[in-house]
Formats: C-alpha cells, structure tokens, sequence
C-alpha cells in the first residue's frame, strides 16, 4: 500500500468501517479520503477509540461525587484523598494482543495503564490485575498463563510499581479469549494534576519518549473485531513493550512538569499518534499541524499512514510553553530520550498531517473525535433464571471433604504462584500484601489506599443485571473489609460481538446493574474501558465487567486483614440470614461439586449490603474485631478455612442452623462478613449491630490446629493448607 | 554518617534506599547521578536496586561502565563502605569489585517474598550489629539472583570468611545457598536480599536496619 493506492470497498472493510461509516467519512472530508485520512477514521472510530456501541449506556452511570475532581473522559480518573492530595487510577484491557503475544500483550497492557496515570502527573503506587484464562486442561492456557503472568511481572517489576493483587480465574467461556485487564493508580497533588486539552494557538506540539516504528500497527483496530482461527497471523500487530524506556518517561515527565512547561498531555497509546493529536486538540478547541518529517523513526521509509497509525510503545505527545521549550528539552536530554517538536496548535479547528511536502491528511478535528459514529443496537435482556428451590439441590455428603476439593480447585487454590512473580514490596508501602481481600499501600504518614478488583462472571452469564450489582458489591465489601471507605471505581467491560443483540443485551444489564449499585454505594465510576468483541469462531466469552475499587484507610494501623489472630476468640457472621447461607444458584460448590450451573445468582440487596458494610468498617476503626473477611466464592465455609490457612490457627464451628447445612456452608448469600473478636469486646460489637439493625451472630470459636464444621470434620488446618498451595504450581509444572 | 545512592537509568529501589538510610541514619543521602565522575566526600556509597538500561544485555553491566563507577572503585580502593543491593550487587560482580556472576534463577522465574536469611559473619563494616548465626525474615525481588563462582573463588570466600549471609533454604540456585559476600578488604558488600524494605513496622520487620546501623557504628569509630 501506497499514497496512490486506490480506496476500494475491500479496502474500506479491511479497515473496519462499514459502508455507512465510510460514506460519512467522504462527506467530512468532502472528497475521497486519502489512503492516510482513510487509516486515520478507521483508528478513530473503531469500538476501543470511538466506544460506538457504549456511549449511550456509559453516559447513564454515576461518575460524581464530593470527592472526583475527573471523572471518564481523560486519560483516568482524579479523586480528592486529602491533604492536598490526589489518587489517580484507571483500568484497561489488553485482551487481544495478550491471546495472540502472552508476555508482549500483557507487558503492554501494563505499560499502557501505567502510562494513563502518570501522564496526569501521578505517580504509580500500585498495580492490579485480572486475568481469566480458558479450562486448564484446555492446550492452550497454561502456555498463556505462563506469558501473561511473566509479562506483567516483567514489566511492572522493571518499572518499580508494587503488583499488589489481583484476579485470575479459568473457565471454559475463555479458550479462545483470555482476558487480561490492567489496573493501575498513583498519587499527585491535588494542584497539579495534568489534562489533555491543549490551550493556545501556534504552541509547540512536542513528541517525546521512544521512536516511531512500524509495531502495532492497527492494534486497535484487531481490539474491536472477533477472532477466528488464523488469528495469530495478527501477532505482528502487538507492540513489544520496553520498561525501561518507560521508567525514564516517568522520571522525565514528572521532573518536565514540575518546571510549569506543560500545558497539555496525552500519551500514545491505541491509535498513536493520530488519538493522541485529535484528542488534544479537540477537547482544546484547537486545530493540530503535524509535521511527520519531524517524527523520530526507528526504521526508515515510514509512510504517513504508519507513523499516524504505529502503536510503538512508551510515547508521549505534548503542548508546551515556547518560552519553556529549552528547559523541557534539556530534562529529556538528560534521560536520554527523544525530544522532537513535531507540529502546533491552530486555530482553524483542522487536523492536517505533512510529510515529505505533501498533505496527506486534512480533516475536521471534533468532527473526527467527538462526531464519531454512535450506535443505539438492538439489544435482547438476558432472562434471568429462577432460584433454585431449597429442595431443588441434594445436600452434601461430607461439607469437609466438599472444602478441602474446593481450596485446592482452581478457582479457590492460592495464588501464591501468581503473586511471587510480581514485586509487590518495591517502594516499601506495602501494608497488605497479595492474598487478602483487598490490599493496602501505605500514602503518606498513617494515611493509606485499598484496592480491590472483582467481578463473577458466572453470575453475569446467568443475570448480567444481578451480576453488575455484584461486581460493585463485592469490590466495596472487600474494600471495607480492610477497614476501608470506599472511594470510586474504574470499570472493565470485557464483553462479545456488540451487533448480537443477546451480547448487547448482556452489555446493556451489566451497566445498569452496575449504575444501581455504584449509586446506591456512593461509588461513583471516574475512568474505564470497554473491550467487545471478544469472541472466537463466534463464541462469546462470559460477560465480565470487571470493577476496580479505591478505598481510603485513615489509619492503616486500624486496619484489618482476614488471618486469625490467636486461638480462642470469637467467630462472627455479620449480615447473614438466619441459617447462614441460603444461596447456592450459580455457586462454585453447586459447579465443582454437584457439576450443576443452574439457578440464579445470589441477588444484592444494596440498601442491606450498605448497612452491613457501615457497621462493620466502624467495628474495624473501633478496634472490636481482630480479623476480617468477606464471603464471597465458597460461601462461609471456603472464608473460614482461608482464615484458618492463613494463620495456622483451627477453629471449631456450631452445627448450622436449619435443615439445609450445605446452604449454609458453602451458600453465596450476599453482605456478609465473618469476623474474630476477643470476649471482652463481644457486648460492644452486640450493641454496635443491635444500634444498625444489622444481623450479627456468633458461630464458633478459633483454636486448635483443625477446623471442624458442626457435625462435619475434623480436618486439619495443615491438609488444607497443602491443598490450597499445591494446585496452582502443580498445575504450571505439568503438561 | 554521610551516604551517596547512586542512581542509574532504571534503578528503581533508589527512593526505598534513601528512605531507609534516613530513617535509620537520620540523615538523607545524597543523590548520585550516574553520568557524573566524582562522589562527594560520604562515609557509604550504595547501589540500589532495579533494572538498569532494563538489564537486557546481562544485568548490571552497562551501569558497570557508567561514569561514576570509575570514582565508585577509586572509594572501594580508598576503604570506603560500598553496598550493592539486587542490581547494586549485580552491578559490583560486572565492575570487577565483588567475584562471580549472578545468572538467571533457577526456576527462571522472578520472585518476591521474604526469605528467611542467616547472617554467617559479623566480622564487616555491614554486619557487625548482627551476631554471627542469626536468622531474620528478609524480602528478596529479583529474577537474576543465582550467585555463581568458579571453584577456587568459592573456596576464597568460604575460606576467608566472606560470606555475609546465605539463605537458609535454596531460593534461586545459587552456589552455596550464597545471597551476599563481602570484598577482600571487608568493605565491599554486594547482597541479593533487600534490608532497606525491612526497616519499618508495615514492613513486618525492623531486622534490616542492622545492615544500616552497623554502617553508622562503623563510621562513628572512624570518626573516633
């Protein structure tokens, strides 16, 4: 392909529009676009740039509050912590590239995230992710979980970002499609937070980081189509991700910005250079100039059209003061990197590209960003089923043989595994390490932040609604489990084929699902991603909206973690029904063990789930309970061995009231929290529960180096121990 | 005691080592870059942690032909305390100013978790707070952490009492469950280990400030 190459249908369909989106694009340009302009629109306006099918419905979420300074709209979303101070945070999928390049797609997904929060003048603190991953006897997961997991540790443990927790999970709904969501967040003051909206006309418009090769070309454009089986003829449009080059992008941005040259950044990442100088220039009011001969190259020869649509890595577009231009140039000579003044801003509104003395490109510039095309599809509601009957599910024959084959499944085994690969201790903040409900880095003094990221696909496939609402419940409830006040959320929405109405259905009920919990919780979405057409062969994955949670610890030496303390305290249900569990639709007990995937999902009565939450955060910052941990995959009887495992310590159970003990042991009922508390605090967490209206029961005591489940049991604490390490690594070391 | 952390491109625990030198020494170290060719005069002279230049050639060494490395062997030379931690100790083993090489681990796998280590001398500049024989929880991060050494070399160091700690259970490959040696005047300690993240409570551990107070003993009898 060349500039003279001649733009046919075959071309047109090959970039993604469709016959519609192209004949609106002739009409912006008032001429048959160039080959450039032609790759420009189809960078523009894909589903991962443009969010086409989405918009409609994203606009619909709660994204306010006392406390978000941004919400969706910038590189990632800005919320007050106080002191003067700002957490920064967004999560992102890179779920194609990862299925075809595992270690490249996910070091570059990483990369990409990181980027999005430093770029706003923050820097990292942590990084999460979450990962879903195919049967795991299917061929290709453990090859996959290998490179993804190597590839995020190889990136973030380069860069110097604590990987601090996470998801990851397997189901048959992921062989042909993994999913790899990043999340990342950092700290900036709350006075010099940086956005993209480039001011001024006739500013320098300055190309910074590594250079411009011919890697990832149409990234983003492969992120918004389906698979099929030659997919990995694609493996040339993942990028290779550097983590060095982006350890100096941070030191150098951060040390440009505090000389007050910056008046506008954005980084490169899906669609380059093209997103970047349409985005900054759109939401300025501004047209962008750009002159491509000045674009620093890594190969020779490149054409316009791959320098606006290359997705090299580590890359940064900004709009400086021309009186700051030597001092900015001197910082990045100083970090060795790439320093280019590469157009300016104007004030005609026109996005016009040049190279070699030739036009290649001269477009609208809001036209291209903010007229993208928008889609209302027809969406189909997925029926949710009924619940299953209490009769409906035979009852366990051994509630302690059922827990000890449940901690050690690959769903519930530890991921010790996983977690040892990322450096989760650099910048010596950690306070809560991976493994527990949420973790927790220290900011500044006592203050810290917790982070969550959740999200149970199996209830979304039966009930997208019901399943949205839990995505956010759990995150809150595993945020207040550490004694954290939740803060806001990024969302990952991870879903199939958008022009299936029974997928857009899936889209529509996981967003208002989504919208009624993070209003009822206060737990408002400031950034996020959506990623369709995840599919291969025409097979959806399970829908997966996946949450990222910020909380905030005011005191991290009040908060709590879910390992016993000591033998002979108490242990407390909060928020439970009076048989503990009721709830075994959609379950992994009802999956695992009775092989069954039927019923529906537990459902979240968010009014309950609120109150439940409050009364156990303010017995976290009393000091009245010594552990705590929410239920949530397993139900109470999978949370109490984890606790047990934790510690070493035992414990011993009461025989579950009601007639239906596997409910109550292994049931998914929503809200509720199990706790540990001395018996002298016991009357005051009463009163505390009796003043909230909240259910609080006791239901055994710790000790002893077995747990026993009422009538069920005993089973060491050791046994379950060696069967929650073992799986994962047996798993990797096999095949 | 007055200390230097030496920062190349790509460090990445240089904050978590000035911190922990402030809080254990009370005073701040100064900040080192890599491209200049003098240190000011300081009692330490650290190697922090990271990548640097992302380690994809053998980790360490470019930072080994920096600049500053010239005036880092000249100090090494003159008795001044020099401690390489992770990549710092990688960096000394490309230098030339600690023996061996550290490979990939065994497993080939990075890992992060706290190690249980065992101080074998207190006869150094770095560990003279410990007592010989003592155990303490300490985080490693690395992926390159297998020490190895011709056998001549090994039979130096063990001879010659330069083994300053080993891990008390094979983490990584590493010849003689080796995790950090000293030079042959003492004053050079190259360490796998990270003592400067184990200095605070959150840390769940303060052992590590015994390598940074041994230091501060070490410079005050200088000064007497």
């Amino acid at each position: 392909m060349n500039a003279a190459t001649p733009i046919t249908p075959d071309l047109v369909a090959g970039h993604g529009l469709t016959a519609g989106e192209y004949q609106h694009a002739v009409e912006l340009t008032g001429r048959t676009p160039t080959l450039t302009e032609l790759g420009i629109f189809s960078a523009m306006w894909n589903e991962h740039c443009s969010y086409k099918s989405s918009k409609k419905w994203l606009r619909t979420l709660p994204t306010t509050g006392p406390r978000v300074i941004q919400g969706p709209g910038e590189n990632a979303g800005v919320v007050d912590i106080g002191d003067g101070q700002v957490v920064i945070f967004k999560m992102e999928s890179h779920n194609h590239p990862s299925f075809i390049e595992p270690y490249q797609g996910a070091a570059t997904g990483v990369g990409g995230i990181l980027r999005d929060v430093f770029t706003m003048g923050a820097r990292p603190i942590a990084a999460l992710n979450a990962l879903r991953f195919g049967a795991p006897d299917h061929p290709k997961t453990r090859h996959l979980v290998a490179g993804v997991v190597a590839g995020i540790g190889g990136y973030g443990n380069a860069f110097g970002v604590p990987t601090i927790g996470g998801e990851v999970n397997f189901d048959p709904g992921y062989n042909g499609n993994n999913l790899v969501n990043a999340f990342a967040a950092g700290i900036a003051s709350a006075d010099a937070v940086f956005y993209s909206a480039a001011a001024g006309v006739g500013m320098p418009v300055v190309y910074l980081g590594s250079k411009t090769g011919r890697d990832g070309i149409h990234g983003a454009s492969m992120a918004s189509a389906e698979f099929d089986d030659a997919s990995h003829e694609k493996r040339p449009t993942v990028q290779v991700g550097d983590p060095f080059a982006e350890k100096l992008l941070l030191e150098a941005c951060l040390e440009l910005m505090a000389t007050g040259a910056v008046i506008a950044i954005q980084d490169m990442g899906a669609a380059g250079l093209t997103c970047s100088a349409v985005e900054m220039g759109a939401k300025g009011g501004l047209g962008i100039e750009l002159d491509l001969d000045a674009v620093p190259c890594r190969e020779d020869g490149m054409s316009a059209y791959e320098m606006m649509l290359s997705e090299s890595q580590e890359r940064m577009l900004m709009v400086l003061h021309p009186d700051k231009q030597a001092e900015a140039e001197a910082v990045f000579a100083k970090w060795g990197l790439d320093f280019a003044v590469v157009g300016r801003t104007t004030d005609d509104l026109r996005f016009r590209v040049r190279h070699r003395g030739r036009v290649e490109a001269d477009l609208p510039i809001h036209e291209l960003g903010d007229d993208a095309p928008e889609y209302s599809r027809p969406f189909l509601l997925t029926q949710p089923p009924e619940p299953l009957a209490a009769d409906a599910v035979p009852a366990s024959d051994d509630p302690a043989a059922d827990l000890l084959a449940l901690v050690g499944s690959p769903d519930l085994a530890s991921r010790r595994w996983v977690y040892e690969q990322y450096d989760h201790l650099i910048q010596g903040n950690t306070v809560q390490t991976p493994g527990g409900d949420a973790a927790v880095v220290r900011v500044r003094g006592q203050k810290g932040l917790a982070f969550s990221v959740d999200v149970t696909p199996r209830y979304c496939t039966a009930d997208p609604f019901e399943g949205g609402k839990q995505a956010v419940a759990e995150c809150w409830r595993n945020l207040t489990a550490v004694g954290a006040q939740p803060l806001a959320v990024t969302d990952n929405l991870n879903f199939g084929n958008p022009e299936r109405p029974e997928i857009m259905g899936q889209l529509v009920g996981a967003i208002e699902g989504i919208k009624a919990a993070c209003t009822a919780l206060d737990f408002p979405v400031v950034s996020g991603n959506v990623s369709l057409y995840n599919e291969t062969n025409g097979e959806a994955i399970p829908p997966t909206p996946a949450i990222g949670g910020v909380g905030l610890v005011e005191d991290i030496g009040r908060s709590a973690s879910l390992a016993f303390k000591a033998e002979g305290e108490t242990i407390l249900l909060f928020g439970a029904p009076p048989a503990w569990g009721t709830c075994l639709g959609q379950s992994i007990w009802l999956r695992d063990i009775a092989d069954r995937a039927d019923g529906a999902p537990p459902p979240v009565d968010l009014d309950h789930e609120r109150r439940v939450g409050d009364t156990v955060r303010q017995a976290i910052r009393e000091g009245l309970v010594t552990a705590v941990h929410d239920l949530s995959d397993g139900g109470l009887a999978v949370a109490i061995a984890e606790m047990a495992i934790a510690s070493g310590i035992g414990a011993t159970l009461d025989q579950p009231p009601g007639d239906a003990p596997t409910a109550s042991l292994f049931g998914e009922d929503q809200g509720r929290y199990l706790a540990t508390a001395r018996a002298d605090d016991i009357g005051a967490l009463r009163d505390l529960a009796e003043k909230d209206g909240i259910d609080l029961v006791t239901i055994g005591t710790t000790g002893g180096s077995a747990l026993t489940l009422g009538r069920s049991g005993p089973i060491s604490v050791a046994k379950l121990a060696e069967a929650h390490a073992n799986w994962f690594p047996a798993y990797m070391a096999g095949g | 005691m007055k200390a230097a952390v030496v920062v190349f491109p790509g460090s990445n625990r240089d904050r978590d080592m000035m911190r922990a030198i402030e809080i254990v020494t009370g005073h701040a170290p100064v900040a080192v870059w890599h491209g200049d060719t003098d240190l000011p005069p300081v009692d330490l002279v650290t190697l922090p942690g990271g990548f640097t230049y992302g380690d994809y050639l053998r980790a360490g060494a470019i930072a080994a032909r920096a600049p500053i490395m010239t005036a880092v062997a000249e100090r090494a030379a003159a008795g001044v305390p020099v401690l390489g931690v992770c990549n710092g100790f990688q960096i000394l083993c490309e230098a030339g100013l600690l023996p061996g090489i550290l490979m990939r681990n065994a497993d080939l796998h990075f890992i992060c978790k706290p190690v249980r280590l065992k101080v074998e001398t207190a006869d150094s500049v770095f560990t003279n707070a410990f007592a010989a024989g003592d155990v303490i929880d300490c985080p490693v991060a690395h992926g390159e952490g297998n020490y190895r050494c011709g056998e001549a070399t090994l039979r130096e160091l063990v001879g010659e009492d330069r083994i300053a700690f080993r891990y008390v259970d094979d983490l990584n490959g590493s010849v003689d469950r080796i995790a950090g040696i000293l030079n042959d005047r003492r004053n050079v300690l190259g360490m796998m280990p990270h003592p400067e993240n184990l200095v605070e409570p959150i840390h769940g551990g303060l052992s590590g400030r015994g390598v940074f107070e041994s230091l501060v003993d070490a410079a005050l009898e200088v000064t007497a």
